[in-house]
């Protein structure tokens, strides 16, 4: 807990002042009699690329998971944009929702829709919209997230991996959320597809002004994109901070991942 | 909650114009944001120069965004110059980034015409033709797969065999044999009231008797199997085919027909005539039961009318054709199976789709039976 203390970044002054959209504190989440996470406080500030890392098993899924209300939590706090969740009341939730969206680390597009029918979908759901306007909107993320307008006409079953990563980031896009969760966004995709991937979060986080939440095991992609890093084990933070930070801490995990073979790779290639 | 979308116009002079942009220009207020754009476009088209202000804007987004872009392409090729001013640094990002990916307003969706029913009817046809010459070509590719098994029986999977023909028969024993039951009851009972009318309700067991042998027993031992061993052939061999584990057989260099087909349909062509044998013992039984209760004919009676009623080529009738439906229904199962394409919805189709033929040829193949044998008088 001590170790979360926060230390500015050096990226992104900007992200310093900014208040926390997400602010989570005392979280403890189990299964039965296994406790996942216990006490664990986070906070995630507006405008930053939060990049999230931790042993597998560790609980990252879990903390996302938590957050996003699909598990429930024994104790603690979660507060989205100032909001606290267990507060609000169904209609306050809802709207909250609408302001986040979700990219799931296989996608979940809907297989039975087509990609412009699942980027339509939340559209649909929640937006009162001429369907000639609905129309051009979802062909217009589609395009920003860099798919061919063909592919508008597909249904997932066609798509390749990377396709499917940008279709998912074209609908989790779609309402215009404020904060953007990332689960494992890069993975399954070959490195150059990675970096292009990176690349166009990078962009559409500056163009759309996004806060993104980002769980990840790619070094490249926390030194390409992220500002802060948040390492999770032992059940809470281990440690958050800059890339720079992290390289300097001494907690033998971190030592082994970012120092390994594969941390200086990316720490020279960066 | 922030103002919602609006605007301020004023007339520089004859032909210049300064639109002013308030509120909130955001997906939430979608239809409004579309309508006030119309507004200001047609208020415009008087104008040759029109400069939009979106200094006042208090929020802006993808969707505001592109409609704002959107109005300023229609002007622009309407010969009215337009531009965007004073939007702040983070709004300016965004216009150009919509700018940049500029798509062509879509076109308004195509209306269906009555040629498309005829087309889509043209589709089926088509298709049912298609799926013969598969079945035909498949049903080749069995034959093949199984003499090459005879030539070398080592290859011969006995386990699958004896495991299918377990799932097939054994347990799929006690419902079919249920409903046989049922169903002869009924016909039976049917049979009985109409028949009494004439005096005649010792007849209705000769009705019951010839119906069941000939048809009733095989007809809905085909159908319970296709329902319950098809679909379970199609959902396996298509799970399979869907996880690339047939492609894996196949680098083995193993035949996935031979592996997977040909012990379930050997299983299917033993366990149907024997099923079938079964749902007739049943239904007699279901006939013999409400000869009992509703014709007060008793067992023994009951037992030497159905002795005089049937023959053996009577039962014989029914027993021939039950490998013939095992071919059939296997056939259809494992063709859809292998059609599954990568999607678990495509999976769920060709499973629904494979129960449906087979249960549609089944009855059709019966009613070729049924004129054969008439017209061999058999």
């Amino acid at each position: 807990m001590a170790l979360q203390t926060a230390r500015p970044p050096i990226l992104r002054p900007a992200a310093t002042r900014a208040p926390a959209v997400i602010r989570v504190r005392g979280l403890v989440v189990g299964f039965e009699a296994r406790t996942v996470l216990d006490g664990l406080d986070l906070d995630v500030r507006q405008g930053e690329v939060l990049g999230f890392v931790g042993p597998s098993g560790s609980g990252k899924s879990v903390l996302t998971r938590a957050v996003l209300g699909l598990l429930p939590k024994q104790a603690g706090t979660i507060e989205v944009f100032g909001l606290d969740l267990d507060a609000l009341t169904i209609e306050g939730r809802r709207a909250v929702e609408r302001r986040w969206g979700v990219l799931f680390q296989f996608g979940a597009l809907f297989s039975s829709l087509t990609v412009k029918q699942n980027v339509q979908m939340p559209m649909r759901e929640h937006l009162d919209l001429s369907p000639g306007l609905m129309e051009d909107l979802a062909r217009l993320k589609i395009e920003m997230v860099g798919l061919k307008p063909e592919v508008a006409d597909l249904y997932p079953s066609e798509l390749s991996g990377g396709m499917i990563k940008r279709a998912a980031l074209a609908r989790a896009l779609s309402l215009d959320p404020e904060i953007l969760f990332l689960d494992e966004p890069t993975s399954g995709l070959d490195p150059i597809g990675a970096a292009e991937f990176d690349e166009l979060i990078a962009t559409l986080q500056k163009t759309l002004g996004l806060t993104v939440f980002m769980v990840t095991h790619d070094l490249d992609s926390l030194h390409a994109i992220c500002d802060r890093v948040a390492a999770l084990g032992d059940k809470r933070i281990l440690a958050a901070g800059t890339m720079d930070e992290m390289l300097s801490a001494d907690h033998p995990w971190l030592r082994a991942y970012f120092h390994g073979k594969r941390g200086r790779a990316a720490v020279g290639v960066a | 909650m922030a103002e919602a979308p609006s605007f301020a116009v004023d007339w520089q002079g004859e032909d210049a114009l300064i639109v002013r942009l308030t509120g909130a220009w955001t997906a939430a207020g979608g239809r409004l944001v579309e309508e006030e754009a119309g507004t200001i476009a047609r208020e415009a088209l008087g104008a040759r120069r029109v400069v939009v202000e979106l200094g006042g804007i208090e929020r802006l987004d993808t969707l505001g965004a592109w409609v704002l872009e959107r109005m300023r392409h229609t002007l622009d090729d309407r010969g009215v110059a337009t531009d965007l001013r004073n939007a702040k640094p983070e709004q300016r990002i965004l216009l150009d980034e919509v700018a940049y990916r500029y798509i062509q307003p879509s076109p308004p969706t195509k209306r269906s015409s009555p040629m498309d029913a005829v087309v889509s009817l043209g589709r089926v046809i088509s298709g049912a033709s298609r799926d013969l010459a598969t079945g035909t070509g498949f049903l080749g590719e069995i034959v093949a797969a199984f003499i090459r098994v005879i030539a070398h029986p080592s290859r011969f999977r006995m386990t699958t065999l004896v495991h299918q023909i377990d799932h097939i028969a054994l347990r799929g024993l006690p419902i079919i044999a249920l409903i046989s039951f049922l169903v002869g009851m009924i016909v039976t009972q049917q049979g009985i009231f109409q028949l009494q009318r004439f005096g005649a309700t010792p007849f209705a067991v000769n009705l019951a008797g010839i119906l069941v042998l000939r048809e009733l027993g095989v007809l809905l031992t085909s159908i319970m199997v296709a329902g319950r061993s098809g679909s379970a052939f199609t959902a396996e061999i298509g799970s399979m085919k869907m996880r690339e584990e047939i492609d894996a057989l196949r680098v083995m260099g193993l035949d996935p027909i031979e592996v997977l087909v040909v012990p379930r349909m050997i299983a299917l062509i033993i366990a149907l005539p024997l099923l079938t044998f079964l749902a007739d013992i049943a239904a007699l039984f279901g006939a013999g039961v409400v000869s009992l209760l509703y014709g007060g004919i008793s067992p023994e009676t009951f037992l030497i009318r159905v002795q005089g009623a049937i023959s053996l080529s009577t039962f014989l009738v029914g027993i021939i054709k039950a490998p013939f439906m095992a071919l059939v229904i296997g056939v259809i199962a494992c063709v859809e199976g292998l059609a599954v394409q990568g999607s678990a919805e495509s999976l769920g189709r060709q499973v629904t789709a494979s129960v449906v033929k087979a249960i549609f040829m089944v009855i059709v193949v019966d009613g070729f039976f049924a004129i054969f044998f008439a017209a061999i008088r058999y």
